[in-house]
C-alpha cells in the first residue's frame, strides 16, 4: 500500500522515553543555546506583531472613527480579535474582504464598495483606512481609489478618509501606529492652521500604549497641572467603556474638532519616540507652538522629566498635589526596594516600554539582566546601553537584539534570572525557568483588568512596585520551610 | 414530521422576515440585495437550507470571518502536536493565532509538543527576491533544534502566493533532506471566501502528504476506528476518546485534536471514521471512503440527548459486544447527567440563546441547550455550506432566524429584536453584546473553559450555561441613578 503521492509506508516509530528526556534537557543546555542563536531564518514566538495592528488602534483614538482594513478580511478578525482580547472591549473594524479576483484587478472595487456600505451601516464620522499584505504587495494605488471614491461619491465628499500604507512585511505595530496616526492628523489639520491662532493646549500623542490606565493617568497629571489639552488618538474610552446597558460603536476618541485645532497649539508633546518618529517629524515642521518628543514617564526619573516639561512649557510650577504625588510614590519605593533589590529581570517588548523598564528598575536597584527586543535596530541598542551605563545595576544587563522568545527561553535556562517583565506570550519561558512574569505589556491574554493599571507616571511606579514585591513576597511565603515562616515580611 | 415542528411564542414567518426586512433597510441597494438571500426564516419541516452560503463576503458590512490560511493553521494542522507549524510569510498572521484557538496538547512543548509560533518573518526583500532560500534554511534549523519533531507543515499567507514562490519544491526537497515529512499548504488568506477553503486545502494535503504513509505496529482489531473532527478544544478529546473507548472502541488516532503525525497517517486501516466537524473534515472521510472503502458516520457529542442518539447510531454498525457496552455506557451516565440536569434547568427553564459560530455548533449544540430547557432563536454560521444549513433546519424551532456571515449590524439587530437570554459566538461580539447586558459565552473557545464534549463536557457546560445567565453581575448593570 502506498499514498496517493507514491510516498514510502513506514511503521508507526514511537519516540521512547529515554530520547524525550535527552532532549528535554539538551534544549536547556548551553549547546542548546548556542545553536538557538545561530539562527538565520526561523523566527520563534516573536515579541512584535505587524503594522496594522498599531494602525488600528490609533484609528480607535479618534472620535466616530471606523477602522478599515484593505485587504483580505481575516486580517481584520485577527486585529480585532487581539484587541478583543487584551482590553476585554468590542473593537469594530470593517474590511474590504479583498479575494482572488482583487489580485488580478486590484482592490479598487472592493474599496469603493466597502467604503459605501461602512459609512451607510455604521455612520461614521471618519474612516481611517489602512492595508495588510495583498494590496502591498500587487501594488494598489489608494491615493487613486480614495480619490475616485469620492468622485463616486461612495462617501460624502466631506467624510474625511485618512490612509496608510502598512505592510505586514516592514516594521512592527508601532511603525503603523506611526503612519496611520500622521495620515489621520494630515487629514483633520488640512487647512485648519490659522496664523495668529492659539489654542492654548498642549497636545499630547501617547505613543502606541495598550494601556488605558496610562491615557486616563496623562489626563489626570495634566488636570493637576491646569493645563488645557488634547489627547491626539486617545483610546482610553474606546477601550475603557462602561457596561451601562447600551453598546456605542463609537465609545470613545479625540474629538475630531479638537484634532483639527491641535495644529494651532501651544505645545505638542509625542511621546514614545520608537512609536511616533514620522507623526514627530512631521508636526514638529507644521504644528504652531513648541515640540517634544519624550521617552514613556515609566518610573520616579522619567515622571520627573514628563512633569517638569509639561512645567517649563506652558510657564507653570509643578503643582502641590504633584509634588505630594511623587513624595508618596518615592516613598512606597523606599518602603519596599529591599524586595526588589538586586534581583535580576528579563525584559522585552517594543523599544519605549524597554526604556521605560530599564530605567525603572534601575532606579529600584534591580538589575536589568536579558534586555530583548524582537524588532530593534542600532539606535535602539545604543539607547538601551547608555542608560545601563548610568547605573552601577546596570554593569550586567545585556542587549539582545532581533531576538525572540526561544532565544529568551534559552537565555532563562542557561543565565537565570529571578523575574521576567513583559507580555503574555512569556509565560511558558517564564514557566520553564520558574520565575515570575510581571504582565506590563501588550498584550495581556490572561489576567483581567491589567489594562486599567497605569504604568506611567507615579502611580504608574507604585502600581509596578508593589506587584512586583508582593509577588517576591508571595513566592517566599510559599515555598519557605515552616520554621521560616513568619508573620512580618 | 409535523409532529415534530416546533414553534416559539412570538416568533412567526411573518416577524422573522419583517425582522430581516427591516434590518436590511439600511444597507445600500447593492448589498441589501447581496445580503437578503442570506438572512430567512427556518422551515424545520423541509429539512433543508433556507439561505444561500459560502458566498464572498460583502465588502465593509463588518463580517466575523476569517480567512484560509486561519482554517489551515488555527484548525486543521495546527493542533496536531507533534509537528513544528511554519506560518509562512511576515510575521502577524501567526502571531495573532498563536495559542488563542485553545486546541490543547499532551507532551513537552518545545521537546514532543510544539505549541509555538513558527515563522519566517517575512521583510520587504523577500517579498522583493522570494522567500524560498529562507523557507530552505529554516526547515533545517526547525529540524535540527526540534528533533523529535515528527514533521513539518508549510502553511503559506498571502504573499506567498503572490509573489509566485515555489513552496512545493522547497518542500519537497527539504523532505528528502531531513527525512521528515515537509508538508507545503498554500492556504493564503485570500483564497476562497472564508475559513472553510483553507479546512478543504489542508484536507487535501493531508490527503496527499500524509494519509497511507504510516501504518500501525499492532494488529488490526473489528474495533478500530478514528475520531475526525475533534479539536480537543479545552480539552474536547480528553472527554470523547476516553468516552468511545468506555464503549469498546480503539480510538487509534485524533484528527486532529491533540493530535499525532504518525497515527494520522495510518488511519486508512480503521474500520470506522467517526466525524464531529462535518465542516472541517467531510472531504477527508469522503477520501478515505473513496479510496480505502472506510465508511464515516456523523456523530453529536453535545448534550445527553444527542450522545446518546449518537453512540445508539454508531453501536448500530458493530456487534451485539458493541451494543452492550453502549447500553451500559448510556446506563452508567443516564442518572448523573438527570442530576445535572435536574440541578440547572429549574434555573434555565424557557431561556433564549441566539448562536453565531462557525460551522458545526450552530446546529450541534442546540440539542445540548434543550436539554437544559433553553430554545434556541436564532443560529447561523461564519462559514458553513448549504449542507451544513441542510442539517440545521430540523436542528431549530421553526420560523426562527437563520442568518448566514451576518454582518456585526445584522446579529445586533436581531438580538435587539429577540431579546435573547444569551448569546454564543466569538471574541469579537462577546463584548458588544455584554456592554447591552446580554449574558453570553464563546462558543469557539468555550470562553476559557471546556471540556463540553462528552458526558464529562456536559457538566461544564450546564454549569457555564447556568454561570453565564444567572450571574448577580447583570444585575448591577443598571445604575439606580
Amino acid at each position: 500500500m502506498s499514498n496517493l503521492l507514491g510516498l514510502e509506508v513506514k511503521k508507526i516509530v514511537e519516540t521512547t522515553p529515554e530520547e524525550i528526556e535527552k532532549v528535554q534537557n539538551w534544549i536547556n543546555t548551553v549547546e542548546y543555546k548556542e545553536k538557538n542563536f545561530a539562527r538565520q531564518a526561523l523566527v520563534i514566538n516573536p515579541v512584535h506583531a505587524c503594522q496594522p495592528l498599531g494602525a488600528q488602534l490609533a484609528a480607535h483614538g479618534f472620535e466616530g472613527t471606523l477602522p478599515f482594513v484593505h485587504g483580505s478580511q481575516g486580517c481584520a478578525s485577527y486585529y480585532r480579535s487581539t484587541l478583543n482580547r487584551h482590553f476585554r472591549e468590542p473593537a469594530p473594524a470593517v474590511s474590504d474582504s479583498m479575494t482572488e479576483d482583487g489580485a488580478v484587478f486590484g482592490g479598487q472595487n472592493n474599496l469603493h464598495e466597502g467604503l459605501e456600505n461602512a459609512y451607510a451601516i455604521y455612520k461614521p464620522k471618519m474612516i481611517a483606512i489602512f492595508t495588510s499584505c495583498m494590496p502591498e504587495v500587487i501594488g494598489d494605488d489608494l491615493t487613486a481609489f480614495i480619490k475616485n471614491a469620492k468622485n463616486k461619491n461612495c462617501v460624502p465628499k466631506e467624510l474625511p478618509l485618512p490612509y496608510a500604507n502598512t505592510p505586514s512585511f516592514s516594521g512592527t505595530h508601532i511603525y503603523g501606529y506611526d503612519s496611520m496616526l500622521v495620515s489621520i492628523l494630515q487629514t483633520l489639520t488640512e487647512g485648519k492652521q490659522i496664523e495668529g491662532r492659539c489654542t492654548g493646549k498642549l497636545n499630547l500623542i501617547p505613543g502606541c500604549d495598550f494601556n488605558t490606565g496610562d491615557y486616563r493617568e496623562y489626563k489626570r497629571i495634566l488636570k493637576e497641572f491646569g493645563i488645557p489639552f488634547t489627547m491626539l488618538a486617545d483610546i482610553s474610552d474606546t477601550f475603557d467603556s462602561p457596561a451601562d446597558g447600551t453598546y456605542h460603536i463609537y465609545a470613545g476618541g479625540t474629538k475630531l474638532e479638537d484634532a483639527a485645532d491641535s495644529i494651532n497649539g501651544k505645545a505638542t508633546i509625542a511621546i514614545g519616540p520608537y512609536a511616533t518618529p514620522k507623526t514627530f517629524g512631521w508636526i514638529k515642521d507644521n504644528y504652531s507652538g513648541k515640540h517634544v518628543s519624550m521617552p514613556m514617564p515609566i518610573g520616579i526619573v522619567k515622571t520627573d522629566d514628563f512633569v517638569m516639561k509639561v512645567a517649563e512649557l506652558f510657564g507653570k510650577e509643578v503643582p502641590a498635589s504633584l509634588k505630594n504625588e511623587r513624595g508618596r510614590a518615592v516613598d512606597a519605593v523606599t518602603d519596599s526596594h529591599q524586595y526588589m533589590h538586586g534581583k535580576k529581570f528579563a525584559v522585552y517588548g517594543d523599544p519605549d516600554y524597554l526604556m521605560g523598564y530599564v530605567s525603572f528598575l534601575l532606579e529600584m536597584g534591580a538589575v536589568p539582566y536579558h534586555i530583548l527586543c524582537s524588532r530593534g535596530s542600532k539606535k535602539v541598542e545604543k539607547e538601551l546601553q547608555a542608560l545601563l551605563d548610568t547605573s552601577m545595576y546596570g554593569k550586567e544587563g545585556k542587549i539582545h537584539m532581533n531576538k525572540d522568545l526561544w532565544h529568551l527561553r534559552s537565555l532563562l535556562m542557561t543565565d537565570p534570572v529571578d523575574a521576567v517583565i513583559g507580555d503574555s506570550h512569556g509565560k511558558f519561558a517564564a514557566r520553564d525557568a520558574k520565575v515570575p512574569l510581571f504582565r506590563f505589556g501588550f498584550p495581556v491574554f490572561d489576567r483581567v483588568n491589567k489594562h486599567r493599571y497605569p504604568l506611567i507616571g507615579y502611580q504608574g511606579m507604585v502600581n509596578m512596585v508593589t506587584e512586583i514585591c508582593n509577588k517576591f513576597i508571595d513566592i517566599k511565603d510559599e515555598t519557605c520551610e515552616d520554621r521560616q515562616f513568619e508573620l512580618m515580611r | 414530521m409535523s409532529d415534530n415542528i416546533r414553534k416559539i411564542e412570538g416568533i412567526t414567518k411573518e416577524s422573522t422576515e419583517a425582522l430581516i426586512a427591516k434590518t436590511l433597510s439600511v444597507y445600500p441597494e447593492k448589498a441589501r440585495k447581496k445580503r437578503a438571500p442570506h438572512l430567512a426564516a427556518n422551515d424545520q419541516g423541509s429539512g433543508s437550507a433556507c439561505v444561500k452560503s459560502n458566498k464572498k463576503t460583502v465588502p465593509g458590512v463588518m463580517s466575523a470571518r476569517g480567512c484560509a490560511y486561519a482554517g489551515a493553521k488555527g484548525v486543521v494542522w495546527g493542533p496536531i502536536r507533534d509537528m513544528v507549524h511554519v506560518s509562512h510569510g511576515p510575521v502577524g498572521c501567526g502571531w495573532y493565532s498563536w495559542g488563542t484557538r485553545r486546541n490543547m496538547m499532551s507532551g513537552i512543548t518545545g521537546v514532543t509538543n510544539f505549541a509555538m509560533q513558527f515563522t519566517s518573518d517575512f521583510q520587504e526583500k523577500d517579498i522583493v527576491y522570494g522567500g524560498d532560500k529562507k523557507l530552505k534554511t529554516l526547515l533545517q534549523e526547525a529540524h535540527e533544534l526540534f528533533p523529535l519533531a515528527k514533521g513539518i507543515s508549510v502553511l503559506s499567507e498571502c504573499p506567498v502566493g503572490l509573489i509566485g514562490d515555489d513552496i512545493n519544491s522547497v518542500a519537497k526537497a527539504s523532505a528528502k533532506e531531513l527525512d521528515i515529512p515537509v508538508v507545503p499548504c498554500s492556504c493564503e488568506g485570500f483564497r476562497g471566501v472564508s475559513q472553510s477553503l483553507g479546512h478543504h486545502i489542508s484536507n487535501d494535503t493531508i490527503r496527499d502528504y500524509i494519509i497511507g504513509t504510516r501504518e500501525f505496529a499492532e494488529p488490526e482489531s473489528p474495533y478500530d476506528i478514528s475520531l475526525i473532527g475533534e479539536y480537543n478544544i479545552g480539552g474536547d478529546a480528553w472527554s470523547t476518546k476516553p468516552l468511545l473507548e468506555e464503549c469498546g472502541f480503539n480510538v487509534k488516532s485524533v484528527w486532529t485534536g491533540d493530535g499525532e503525525l504518525e497515527k494520522i497517517a495510518a488511519t486508512h486501516t480503521v474500520k470506522l471514521n467517526v466525524i464531529h466537524c462535518y465542516r472541517s473534515m467531510n472531504y477527508m472521510c469522503k477520501v478515505m471512503e473513496e479510496k480505502y472503502g472506510i465508511p464515516w458516520i456523523e456523530l453529536n457529542f453535545f448534550g445527553p440527548t444527542k450522545i446518546r442518539e449518537s453512540l445508539r447510531k454508531l453501536a448500530e454498525l458493530f456487534d451485539d459486544n458493541i451494543k452492550a457496552k453502549v447500553e451500559a455506557v448510556i446506563a452508567k451516565y443516564d442518572p448523573i447527567m438527570q442530576a445535572i440536569v435536574e440541578e440547572y434547568k429549574p434555573r434555565l427553564d424557557g431561556k433564549k440563546v441566539m448562536l453565531l459560530v462557525g460551522g458545526l455548533r450552530p446546529r450541534h449544540t442546540i440539542g445540548a441547550y434543550e436539554d437544559l430547557g433553553m430554545d434556541c432563536v436564532g443560529s447561523g454560521y461564519e462559514f458553513a455550506h448549504n449542507d451544513d444549513y441542510d442539517r440545521t433546519a430540523p436542528e431549530m424551532p421553526d420560523a426562527t432566524v437563520v442568518y448566514d456571515d451576518p454582518s456585526e449590524y445584522e446579529f445586533e439587530k436581531f438580538a435587539d429584536a429577540l431579546k435573547p437570554d444569551l448569546i454564543g459566538s466569538g471574541i469579537k461580539e462577546k463584548y458588544v453584546f455584554q456592554k447591552m447586558g446580554i449574558p453570553f459565552r464563546q462558543m469557539h473557545s468555550w470562553d476559557y473553559s471546556g471540556p463540553y464534549h462528552g458526558y464529562k463536557g456536559f457538566e461544564v457546560f450546564a454549569r457555564d450555561v447556568d454561570m453565564a445567565i444567572n450571574s448577580p453581575t447583570w444585575k448591577l448593570v443598571k445604575a439606580p441613578f
